[in-house]
């Protein structure tokens, strides 16, 4: 299930899933209903384009001052008793969980879902240190019984049939479900789960909002695990990216409101839960010690490289679900942490452009992301200014450097331009019976998979000076 | 004479490079319908290629390049008109942004920019055009290209022309907002992924039985007739301005001449 691909083998990576038909099934399931349902809850809600464009701005506002909102956040995070850390890179962040894992003696950890935690590689840190680590979250739950990483940044396990994880909870659960009923499965994971929510010596959790004036960290779940996350354990730790920065509680509801439409169609999740500090004296319960960690890791870069509107991505995934590429070859196929338009202008950030070329050439620029996107990112501007970068940084192979130069030689030389034409298309036509190319040298990308239509003897141009001389 | 000429605008039609070389009838109809809409229509000579192939490949300094030629042969015009929303997009909205800083070139190409339009757009909203008095029998679905949908709103132009052709029947694309795998080098870049998206939407097209698809953009219409063909389907395709002009009774793309 394409588990070794990386971002530089995109190509075969993506010919693996096109060969996996039962991943196509999957796909289609749950982007098919995550783009009915968003646009159900789009139409349900008149104020959506208002709402979007407030979001928009919220976000720019608070890129625009991140400083200000970070002290703000970190000193009021400190005065509800939270530990705060920076982090500036995916590997401090990675030795600073590690080392409070160290320090609190913990030999096992629950998770609860946090594509931060993937992209600083917190799960092979974890494993590294020796410390057990448990997946909360019902989806990354089953991938990490199956030994993979997620393939979609809302259903991590969007790539696997509810055929296919009936069979795996058969094979690795203690007591497994008798049936492929979700709600048998679900039972069996809840026992597999349960005793480990509640052995945990650390529990992680990402964060969807970081509340500057409160101090809080907000998560968003329909499941219940990052509340029994953040409980039980001794020690409970956040890892966040600085950009999930609002200034109050209201400014978090508000993107709330077109997070969770765009994500799965719904006006709110399950859970919505501001986790304020440690516990108090007096409190029922609650951790011992709350940390937050503060990762940057590329984001302040992106301030000024030309990518700082996609700083606003709240990590919905409405990008992936209305791509027609993730469509077809899944999120695994990308290699790298972030699939869909997001990752593509994402992943170079993280692993280098020379890296993950493939990613930002592999869309067909049609704008469906930018159109659904909550917060009015230009998806297609932005991986057009990575390719704009290859090229000037050298990074387009030679055939398609001596392509391009080709083309503009004669396209900014009209006369020349005819010329090649006159004598190009009775050469392609060569090549045709009844109308259609079904094969010709150098066209092997268009032929083999569909046929070419033949063109004329002559050019437009050609057949229009004949027609009028004098035009 | 004089006075008649003064409400005919000058239109300087860019035919684009597909056309040009693919698909002239295109080109034919297009002058057609503006010279029936009452254009004065001229052909500069000095027309190729709008440079997104460049420009999409990243190699903005060649597409720079193509932006500077077009508003040099263009800006005689009081309209520059385009049969391709993709083409029409790209010299709208991206060249006055790559000549913004070109003293020499920034506010004629904001100029040029303000004048282009997608031809449906034009025909529809600029002209008020009706094909009147023009019949095409026969059942046709439409597709709705990326370019010309989301950057210039070609949704509502077409349609509406098309609905004035007597017997025609249009009938609603499944998914007909939905990229048909083409996007210009990405076809050529990566094939394999390209295939399934047309196939895909070759198959939503052959559900609706219709005989005739219909779609703004040649590249897209050769991408879909190209698989179609391949597929043994048996739907003809035409871009809407063939159809308007009474022209789609002739050879369909890819029919031979």
């Amino acid at each position: 299930m394409g588990e070794a691909g990386t971002a530089d083998t995109f190509k075969a990576n993506a010919k693996a899933a096109l060969a996996d038909r039962v991943l196509k099934v999957a796909i289609d399931r749950t982007t098919g209903t995550a783009e009915t349902k968003r646009a159900a809850a789009v139409a349900d809600f008149a104020e959506f384009d208002g709402a979007r464009e407030r979001s928009r701005r919220l976000k720019d506002h608070v890129i625009a001052n991140l400083e200000h909102y970070l002290l703000q956040f970190e000193s009021n995070a400190r005065a509800n008793g939270a530990r705060v850390h920076w982090a500036s890179t995916a590997e401090q962040a990675c030795e600073i969980v590690v080392g409070i894992c160290r320090d609190a003696r913990a030999r096992s950890v629950t998770r609860s879902k946090s594509m931060l935690g993937e992209e600083i590689g917190l799960p092979h840190a974890l494993a590294e240190a020796g410390i057990e680590r448990v997946e909360t979250d019902l989806a990354e739950h089953i991938i990490q019984l199956a030994g993979e990483r997620p393939s979609h940044i809302i259903w991590p396990a969007m790539h696997r049939t509810r055929e296919q994880i009936a069979a795996l909870f058969k094979a690795k659960h203690r007591e497994p479900p008798r049936n492929d009923d979700p709600g048998a499965m679900v039972e069996s994971a809840r026992r597999e789960l349960r005793d480990k929510f509640l052995g945990a010596d650390v529990g992680i959790a990402g964060a969807n909002f970081l509340v500057a004036d409160t101090g809080a960290t907000c998560t968003v779940t329909n499941e219940g695990n990052a509340e029994l996350t953040a409980t039980p354990p001794r020690v409970f730790i956040v890892t966040a990216g600085i950009e999930k920065l609002v200034p109050s509680t209201a400014h978090a509801m508000e993107l709330l409101r077109v997070l969770v439409r765009s994500a799965t169609g719904g006006e709110l999740t399950q859970y919505t839960t501001f986790h304020c500090g440690p516990k108090r004296p007096g409190d029922a319960d609650g951790p011992d010690e709350m940390h937050i960690v503060l990762v940057d890791n590329g984001r302040t870069r992106m301030l000024t490289n030309g990518l700082r509107e996609m700083l606003r991505c709240i990590r919905c995934g409405a990008c992936m679900n209305h791509c027609v590429v993730y469509r077809q070859i899944g999120g695994h196929a990308y290699g790298s942490v972030y699939p869909g338009p997001m990752g593509a202008v994402l992943t170079p950030v993280f692993e280098g452009l020379d890296k993950s070329r493939d990613l930002v050439h592999a869309c067909t620029m049609n704008g469906r992301c930018a159109e659904v996107c909550p917060v009015m990112i230009p998806l297609p501007t932005l991986l057009r200014g990575w390719r704009d970068r290859s090229w000037r940084e050298g990074l387009e192979p030679a055939s398609v450097r001596s392509g391009i130069g080709v083309w503009r030689f004669l396209a900014t030389r009209p006369r020349l331009y005819r010329l090649a034409t006159r004598f190009g298309l009775p050469a392609m036509r060569l090549f045709s019976r009844r109308g259609w190319i079904r094969s010709m040298p150098l066209a092997g990308g268009w032929t083999e998979y569909r046929d070419m239509p033949a063109p004329p003897a002559r050019s437009f141009m050609d057949q229009y000076r004949a027609r009028r001389p004098n035009a | 004479m004089a006075e008649q000429q003064a409400t005919r605008p000058a239109v300087g039609l860019f035919v684009t490079c597909l056309v040009d070389a693919i698909r002239p009838e295109i080109g034919f109809a297009a002058l057609q319908l503006l010279e029936e809409a009452g254009c004065r229509v001229s052909v500069p000579e000095r027309q190729t290629c709008c440079g997104q192939p460049g420009y999409n490949s990243g190699a903005t300094d060649a597409a720079t390049a193509l932006a500077r030629q077009f508003v040099d042969a263009f800006e005689p015009f009081e309209h520059v008109v385009v049969p391709s929303g993709s083409c029409a997009g790209m010299i709208r909205h991206h060249y006055p942004e790559m000549l913004a800083a070109e003293p020499a070139y920034a506010e004629r190409a904001r100029t040029v920019a303000g004048r282009t339009h997608e031809i449906t757009d034009y025909l529809h909203t600029v002209r008020g055009f009706r094909p009147s008095g023009r019949t095409l029998k026969a059942s046709a679905t439409y597709h709705d290209s990326c370019a010309g949908l989301r950057e210039l709103g070609i949704h509502a132009q077409p349609r509406a022309m098309l609905g004035a052709l007597d017997g025609l029947e249009l009938r609603k694309l499944d998914g007909d907002n939905v990229c048909c795998g083409f996007g210009g080098t990405f076809c050529v870049k990566y094939p394999a992924i390209s295939n399934v998206i047309v196939d895909e939407k070759a198959a939503a097209i052959e559900r609706t039985g219709a005989d005739l698809l219909l779609a703004g953009d040649l590249g897209c219409l050769m991408n879909m007739a190209g698989k179609l063909h391949r597929r043994g389907a048996r739907t003809r395709c035409f871009h809407t301005v063939e159809a308007l002009a009474g022209m789609a009774s002739g050879p369909a793309i890819g029919e031979a001449r």
